[in-house]
């Protein structure tokens, strides 16, 4: 039984690392550009679709063309910004935030355009599972879990002790103040796309390797992702790395627990409403999110 | 010599105008004080000269340059630095955070300057590792005005440095903006503690309703009866 929790646990600290990558450039995106990207997910299986696209073009394995996969997703974000969300800049945010529901749009289309609707993966055949104290776990989940780790420490390292980083946390604080200071805004805005569309390409690559392709791989994690954001104080990139480990660990328990105290039912189809639920009762009781004060 | 030469500002915040037709001449080695009643536009003729507000009229002259219209970064840039009343400090930022991020324009080495700047506020050196919005008021105020002195500025615009602090505060920062003063830094500041800021200026302005009312030396102002009766609390 406490092995089955286990089991239950690593499975939600994978799904949790899927959705700290992302929930991370969306907790940034909003403490700078000021509205919540709803095109993160689908930015995430356009990374995850240029992973694809670079392994059949050159027979490389998955790792070499990760980094081919996190530069294109910068890419298509500098674009969008450039083309669509630069020139809403002095507008509301909610008119930003539609705008970026029609970017979520124009990307699943195009991922279906070219690639088509069909379910894929990266490389067929099963590996089994490495086993260690009765927990199974594969090879690429535990290089998921190592690479999260990795990213947000690399993450961290740039935003405590670069100038760049520490500009767009004061940018996150006050857009205003940062202005008068003399930071230089556009810099730190295009910092915060490639750092926000590289770890979600990042992501989307971890969550096609950990499942499969499919064109709504990331939008159907949105709302994951966004729960994430909120529990951990929205506009805070740690407090969402955290948040997405309690969405993460809180959906695969609730959906696993049943059965592994006996049940011949399960809850798996509801992790998306285990998720809603806690998003709404956060929302209810403490909208600054978990830890801090701040609102 | 005079550094500062704003002319006839007209403008506000996009409804009626709020300044109607101040001027503000600052020297090159002083301190000079904005004082008048609620509501006479003084923060807003701060804010004008960095070009937070839209002027309809009027130019301003920085040192040999005309500046009318550029944006607050720019005037840093050319070594003006304004610093806000309220939200003046990056609140997650640790000290000397904010100190670097005021530096952010430079590409030099400003450590000597950081090191100048503990000088003149020790207690920023003891708590540089301390998040900026978990300060007093004071430190807070602080940790703004040394964020503006990185640049080594030329004018510094101070909008109510003391606004909300206790006497102690208060007192201190004066001190503090004289101790600015005298190295070599040309002060505008629009204060509240009328009385006070008069004390420590070379001269001052009386606003109200937009435009210049009085004008002489921070003493005489002090001094005045008419500004007295009307500002000064009799």
């Amino acid at each position: 039984m406490l092995t089955d929790i286990l089991q239950l646990l690593i499975y939600g600290i994978l799904l949790g690392s899927v959705i700290a990558l992302s929930a991370v450039g969306v907790s940034l995106i909003f403490g700078i550009l000021r509205f919540a990207h709803f095109a993160h997910g689908d930015l995430m299986t356009a990374g995850a679709y240029f992973a694809l696209f670079f392994m059949t073009a050159t027979g490389a394995s998955i790792w070499l063309a990760f980094p081919f996969a996190v530069l294109a997703a910068i890419l298509v974000a500098l674009a969008f910004d450039r083309v669509v969300y630069r020139r809403l800049r002095r507008t509301r945010p909610v008119i930003l935030l539609i705008a970026s529901i029609g970017v979520a749009f124009i990307l699943r289309n195009a991922v279906l355009v070219i690639w088509g609707p069909d379910i894929t993966v990266y490389e067929s055949g099963i590996k089994p599972p490495m086993r260690f104290l009765g927990l199974r776990i594969k090879e690429d989940q535990l290089i998921i879990i190592i690479g999260t780790v990795l990213l947000v420490i690399l993450l961290s390292l740039f935003l405590q002790r670069t100038r760049m980083g520490k500009a767009m946390r004061a940018m996150a604080d006050d857009p205003d103040l940062a202005r008068i200071t003399g930071i230089d805004t556009d810099r730190v805005i295009l910092w915060t796309w490639v750092i926000g569309a590289g770890l979600a390409a990042a992501g989307g690559v971890f969550l096609a390797l950990d499942t499969r392709l499919q064109p709504t791989l990331g939008w159907d994690i949105l709302l994951a992702i966004f729960a994430a954001t909120i529990l951990g104080g929205i506009g805070k990139p740690y407090g969402a790395i955290a948040g997405a480990m309690v969405v993460g660990i809180s959906a695969e328990l609730g959906a696993g627990l049943p059965g592994v105290f006996g049940a011949d039912w399960s809850l798996t189809s509801y992790k998306p409403a285990i998720t809603f639920l806690l998003m709404v009762a956060m929302l209810l009781w403490r909208p600054q999110g978990l830890v801090g004060g701040r609102a | 010599m005079t550094l500062l030469a704003a002319e006839k500002l007209r403008g506000g915040y996009g409804g009626a105008d709020i300044l109607n037709g101040t001027t503000l001449r600052v020297g090159a080695s002083e301190i000079v004080v904005i004082v008048g009643p609620n509501g006479a536009g003084k923060s807003t003729a701060l804010k004008a000269l960095v070009g937070l507000v839209s002027l309809r009229e009027g130019r301003i002259i920085f040192g040999d340059e005309e500046v009318t219209g550029l944006r607050a970064d720019q005037l840093a840039a050319r070594k003006l630095c304004y610093v806000p009343q309220e939200k003046n400090v990056f609140a997650s930022l640790t000290v000397q955070e904010n100190l670097e991020m005021g530096a952010f324009l430079r590409r030099d080495d400003f450590s000597a300057r950081m090191e100048q700047i503990f000088d003149l506020f020790p207690v920023l050196k003891e708590r540089r590792r301390q998040a900026a919005g978990t300060m007093s008021g004071g430190q807070r105020q602080m940790v703004a005005i040394g964020r503006a002195l990185m640049l080594e500025p030329r004018l510094l615009l101070l909008d109510e440095p003391t606004a909300g602090l206790s006497p102690k505060f208060t007192e201190m920062i004066f001190t503090k903006i004289v101790e600015i003063n005298t190295m070599g830094v040309a002060v505008l500041m629009v204060e509240q503690n009328a009385r006070d800021a008069l004390a420590i200026a070379h001269r001052g302005y009386v606003l109200v309703m937009g435009q210049n009312r009085f004008e002489d030396t921070g003493p005489a102002l002090a001094a005045n009866p008419e500004v007295a009766h009307m500002f000064l609390g009799g």
